[in-house]
């Protein structure tokens, strides 16, 4: 019951934040591209996978927290129905390239970034680790 | 007023995707079918959403609310990173190849099925 409210409490917050970051970057460049979401998403993808890194050799997180921040938080501030959609909305008033682009900056982008929290969260879980 | 909705609609969808995460076990302990699933029925029924309905405060609500939380990508991604980390490539190219590609041909079926209803 406790993990279910965490995740919920947590998935308030981060659907409001990624709601603020697209009215923040309505405005941005001339392109009809969806940055709003883009940011949120790269954010968030660097952001778990710190998180998880952190807790790769050690529990340093504990596991509410992990379930509030991660899975709720974090979670809800990523979105991939709305990354799908704006896609096919980018193709049908954009063009086939900007909608390709999207989808090959996110896709790589995202990854590169939870690739690189992971690694980046893992060295520090491996200090306390050996920190005793 | 409309932070609010979409509050309430993140809260239910987060609980939602925990709920199913629980429920569905990873298919032979390399597919993250959890995932998977919320972001490709969450995809469409967005798309269909978007083809039925004017952005309303409903829209706000249950698109980027309740879908908005309901998927993720974040996990998607660390998911991914996971599969590198255990050297199955394969599982991770297959996952990767068919979540872009069934979220964006699900998203865009569901467009057309709302818009024709």
């Amino acid at each position: 019951m406790m993990n279910y409210l965490a995740v919920g409490l947590g998935g308030m917050a981060g659907s409001v934040i990624r709601y603020m970051i697209s009215l923040g970057t309505m405005n941005i460049g001339t392109a009809a591209f969806p940055y709003g979401t883009f940011i949120a998403n790269i954010l968030g993808c660097f952001f778990l996978g710190l998180l998880t890194g952190l807790n790769e050799k050690k529990e340093i997180i504990p596991k509410p927290i992990m379930l509030g921040l991660g899975t709720g938080l974090i979670g809800s501030l990523t979105t991939f129905s709305t990354f799908s959609v704006e896609t096919v909305r980018l193709y049908e008033h954009s063009s086939i390239y900007m909608a390709g682009l999207y989808v090959l900056l996110s896709a790589g982008v995202g990854l590169l970034l939870a690739g690189s929290g992971f690694y980046l969260g893992q060295k520090r879980s491996e200090k306390v680790v050996s920190n005793g | 007023m409309n932070i609010l909705l979409i509050a309430i609609g993140g809260f239910f969808g987060a609980i939602t995707r925990y709920f199913i995460a629980n429920k569905i076990p990873l298919i032979k302990g390399t597919f993250p079918s959890a995932t998977f699933f919320v972001n490709l029925t969450g995809s469409f029924v967005l798309g269909f959403l978007m083809g039925i309905m004017p952005p309303t405060k409903w829209a706000l609500f249950i698109g980027v609310g309740f879908l908005g939380s309901y998927t993720t990508f974040s996990t998607f991604k660390v998911e991914m990173i996971r599969q590198f980390q255990e050297k199955k490539w394969k599982p991770a190219l297959a996952y990767m190849l068919l979540s872009y590609f069934g979220g964006i041909l699900l998203a865009f079926l569901g467009y057309i099925s709302g818009d024709n209803l």
